[in-house]
């Protein structure tokens, strides 16, 4: 099984205005055949927006979509030919698994011998044979999802959306049904849009991110790209850069910047210009807790600890109150005087 | 339990509104098989002959033919023209809605007999009263918006998602109608169908303002037995109500396997 | 990001998406839909009742287009029957409304014979108008059952229940009331039964949680059910023709507007009464719906 190859989808300015609110404002992007592309951003961000203008199913408020030139987003869903999946999975409720995923197929007039053996092996492909005449009301979530994904891809559409596919199941049927989605990316080759809120999940399965926000795209580029440099701050607080501390700036070249806080210089990298007053971004995990003074430390007051097996949760205070979220292998209590150290290249500051 | 009394008050007052019902069916059921029957307790005789001879007299036969053919008609048009009509409604916001709404509601708001005796003359005018068609059209006007308000959140608790989801399988409208949407509304369907069916037959005015003697509904034959009573003994109408009632019944029976009771009334939204 | 498109890229851009545009307002060819509905209602509903109004502007003897109104209001005959209907259909409705409610409160959760007795209360749907004028002649009759029962308890003449006012009041309760309890059990089921636990939980008795909780959420369903009662009992006919006294005490608005339109063949005046049914009964609803904004009007809570 694979899908109809083509070389390029290009998004060129899609707009989408809901009543006096614009959820999509002008979105550029170029998906290539057989990419992993997400969209990731917070609720309100026009993430599944732009995937529905993609399918067809919400108008362009203005803008136009191409595959390989050919001029698409005039044409109803059901002419596109895209696969997708459903965030509440959208399974015809009066249908059992079998003709569910065969829908598609007999809507195409499939010939009865060839839908049948496509539909075998859809099924067999998403480990549901042993469903494969039940209901949808007698499937667990997990097994709904199945159905979900394999109705879409029974059609080797040249596309598949996904529109938070994992977001009803329960955390570690996530974890699995994740593997099994990059598992058939891999073996099938579909070019795939995946739509979703976590960022975890968008790290672990996409070739290529795209993070929104308010209907813009901020930041284009591979997962190591996303999440090592963050453009800007707004990225940055999305990949998990949970400590935005308020700094002065007090030197800067093209590449760092020398910044006080709480009364302590700290040296960071920054990715764009900045002002005087700027943050400096750090990810909990990226603090060390040291005993001896040097470059880039901060003394901090442990509040709050969080036991998480191998890892503690910390929430700690600097003196000008600025709180800090930080993780440790250390065995730390509430009250203890700690010193942090963060390395250079892992403070980012941002305007 | 500081509320007892009114809980006494209440299953009171319900028990004496039945037995006081009680008494009302059974004056006419009594009768109905009365040989004779005047101021006693009961009757001095009983007898069945007075179902035969209404049956007869009043060309029962003839009139139930007409009302089942009325009913029917009125259903099949008024799901035909009322499902697509509520489907539009429940999935669109466009301009004019509201007033279209309301030109959905008024026909149920309003006594048949305001918009009745205005479209009894129109459809003098157009030689179309007293045939079977000027009452079917009658009967249409409190029907299609019935189908229309039923079956609105009907289609509205239907998850559009599936239609989504049947649009990217690639099917067209019509596939989305016949293969996915008429399914799932099928129950919705039968329900509304049979109120229609229950409240056509017993529709008086319209069919009344409507009918001619040859296309007269069983209800309307009835009023015009018991108007024009005197000539026949008051048994053989109170049989044909029994046999009105009894139809009744049998349809109300039938309607509240598929129906919750709540639903044979009009479930208003908002009609404001 | 590439660099912003030139404006004749750009008017491109808008132009090609007119599709989108009026899809955007909500039309596109589902509307084809409503096109049999509309059609209809235009034809059996507006257009019969616009006919009527202007026909009502043109008296059968010709003259002032107003004629018919001002006859139906000089003469007494007619215009009482404005106060006879309302005074028939305004505590018919209100009575059929204010007794569901306790009984629609006892129906609430679940007991034995819930759908039995349900089913009972349904039950006078089916009778019918005369089926329930002939009982009511009959059992409420001077020689009927219920005056036999109310001499063996003492009273020196029978009471006079038929064919007059008190007959057709009961006819209209008999069938306006299953109605009404329908109405209002869908209703109250539609509440949230933990907002009354809520409210418990936090003191408050059970006389206290009816008034401050359950009534002012009942309170808009009652309303729409009052509406419904009364159009119901305001166009009450058949039964104020057979059970009342026609010429007289129930002459009512219905009965005037079918004489002199279908007996009299005055269509003209008919329809002048038919409309003036419909304003008097637009008034009523229109009083209480307007009240009924003054309420909150918002979810519930239940699943209804």
């Amino acid at each position: 099984m694979a899908g109809q190859r083509f070389a390029e989808l290009h998004l060129d300015h899609v707009r989408r205005v809901f009543g006096d609110t614009v959820a999509l404002k002008g979105m550029d992007l170029t998906i290539k055949g057989g990419e992993f592309v997400a969209l990731l951003g917070p609720s309100g961000c026009g993430k599944s927006t732009a995937l529905n203008c993609l399918a067809g199913l919400l108008p362009l408020t203005g803008g136009r979509i191409t595959l390989d030139g050919r001029r698409i987003d005039d044409l109803p869903p059901e002419k596109r030919g895209f696969g997708m999946v459903f965030q509440n999975y959208a399974l015809f409720p009066h249908m059992s698994v079998r003709r569910n995923v065969g829908f598609g197929l007999s809507m195409r007039k499939t010939p009865r011998a060839e839908l049948t053996r496509r539909v075998d092996e859809a099924v067999r492909l998403v480990q549901l044979e042993e469903h494969q005449h039940k209901f949808p009301a007698q499937l667990s979530g997990g097994q709904q999802q199945r159905v979900a994904i394999a109705r879409a891809i029974v059609l080797e559409p040249p596309l598949v959306l996904m529109d938070e596919p994992l977001s009803n199941l329960d955390a570690a049927l996530r974890l699995e049904m994740r593997t099994e989605i990059r598992r058939l990316h891999q073996s099938l080759g579909l070019t795939t849009v995946y739509v979703t809120h976590d960022q975890e999940e968008a790290l672990a399965l996409a070739d290529r991110l795209v993070v929104l926000r308010l209907g813009e795209v901020q930041q284009v580029g591979s997962p190591e790209e996303v999440y090592a440099h963050p453009v800007n701050r707004y990225v940055a607080g999305f990949m998990g850069y949970r400590n935005m501390i308020p700094v002065t700036v007090t030197a800067q070249d093209d590449e760092r910047a020398t910044v006080r806080a709480d009364g302590v210089e700290l040296v960071g990298v920054k990715s764009e210009e900045v002002a005087d007053s700027a943050v400096a971004a750090v990810r909990p995990e990226d603090f060390a807790v040291v005993t001896e003074a040097g470059e880039n430390t901060l003394d901090a007051t442990v509040e709050i600890v969080e036991y998480h097996g191998r890892e503690q949760a910390v929430e700690a205070r600097l003196r000008d109150g600025t709180q800090l979220h930080v993780r440790t292998n250390s065995r730390l209590a509430p009250g203890d005087a700690i010193r942090l150290r963060v390395p250079v290249e892992r403070v980012l500051v941002f305007s | 339990m500081k509320a007892r009394p009114i809980v006494w008050l209440t299953w009171g007052a319900l028990i004496f509104f039945m037995l006081n019902l009680v008494g009302i069916v059974g004056a006419v059921v009594t009768n109905s098989f009365a040989e004779s029957w005047f101021g006693t307790w009961l009757p001095n005789g009983y007898t069945g002959k007075w179902y035969g001879e209404a049956w007869r007299d009043y060309r029962l036969l003839d009139v139930l033919a007409v009302t089942f053919q009325v009913a029917i008609a009125v259903v099949v048009i008024s799901v035909l023209i009322g499902v697509p009509t509520a489907y539009a409604l429940a999935r669109r916001n466009f301009p004019g809605k509201k007033l279209l709404n309301v030109l959905f509601l008024l026909p149920i708001l309003m006594p048949p007999m305001t918009y009745g005796i205005p479209l009894a003359t129109v459809l003098y005018k157009f030689h179309l009263a007293g045939s079977m068609a000027g009452v079917i059209a009658a009967n249409l006007v409190p029907a299609v918006p019935f189908v229309v308000l039923t079956m609105t959140p009907f289609i509205e608790q239907i998850d559009t998602k599936i239609e989504s989801a049947a649009r990217m399988c690639g099917a067209n409208t019509v596939a989305i109608f016949t293969r996915v949407l008429a399914p799932l509304l099928v129950p919705g369907i039968l329900a509304a169908s049979i109120l229609v069916l229950v409240r056509t037959v017993g529709m008086f005015e319209l069919t009344f303002l409507t009918a001619g003697p040859t296309s007269q509904t069983l209800v309307v034959s009835l009023y015009e037995a018991m108007s024009s009573a005197g000539i026949r003994p008051q048994q053989m109408v109170d049989s044909m109500a029994v046999i009105y009632t009894g139809s009744m019944l049998l349809l109300l029976v039938i309607a509240l396997r598929f129906v919750n009771p709540t639903q044979l009334v009009t479930r208003l939204k908002d009609p404001a | 990001m590439t660099a912003l498109p030139s404006l004749r890229d750009q008017r491109s851009l808008e132009r090609a998406s007119l599709k989108h545009r009026l899809a955007e307002k909500g039309v596109d060819r589902v509307l084809w839909l409503l096109v049999p509905g509309a059609v209809f209602v235009v034809l059996l509903f507006v257009y019969p009742f616009l006919y009527g109004l202007q026909l009502s502007f043109q008296p059968k003897g010709g003259g002032n287009p107003f004629q018919n109104y001002i006859t139906f209001f000089s003469d007494e005959y007619s215009a009482e029957t404005v106060w006879i209907t309302l005074r028939l259909g305004l505590p018919a409705a209100l009575f059929n409304v204010l007794a569901s409610i306790p009984i629609a409160f006892r129906m609430r959760g679940r007991f034995r014979g819930k759908r039995a007795l349900t089913t009972l209360l349904v039950v006078p749907i089916t009778l019918g108008t005369v089926l329930t004028a002939e009982g009511l002649l009959a059992f409420f009759g001077p020689t009927g059952w219920f005056n036999r029962i109310w001499i063996a308890l003492g009273a020196d003449e029978p009471a006079k229940l038929t064919h007059n006012y008190w007959g057709v009041l009961f006819s209209l309760v008999i069938t306006g009331f299953p109605f009404a309890f329908l109405l209002t059990l869908s209703y109250l089921s539609g509440i949230d039964p933990t907002l009354e636990q809520a409210a418990a939980t936090l003191g408050a008795s059970k006389r206290q949680r009816f008034r401050t909780i359950t009534m002012p959420l009942l309170a808009p369903g009652l309303a729409v059910t009052f509406c419904l009662s009364f159009v119901l009992a305001f166009s009450v006919f058949p039964s104020a023709v057979m059970v009342g006294n026609p010429a007289g005490e129930t002459h009512v608005m219905s009965i005037a507007a079918y004489e002199t339109a279908l007996r009299d063949n005055d269509f003209a005046m008919g329809s002048a009464i038919a409309m003036l049914m419909a304003l008097v009964m637009l008034i009523v609803i229109g009083v209480v719906l307007i009240w009924r904004t003054t309420l909150y009007r918002g979810a519930t809570g239940g699943k209804g």
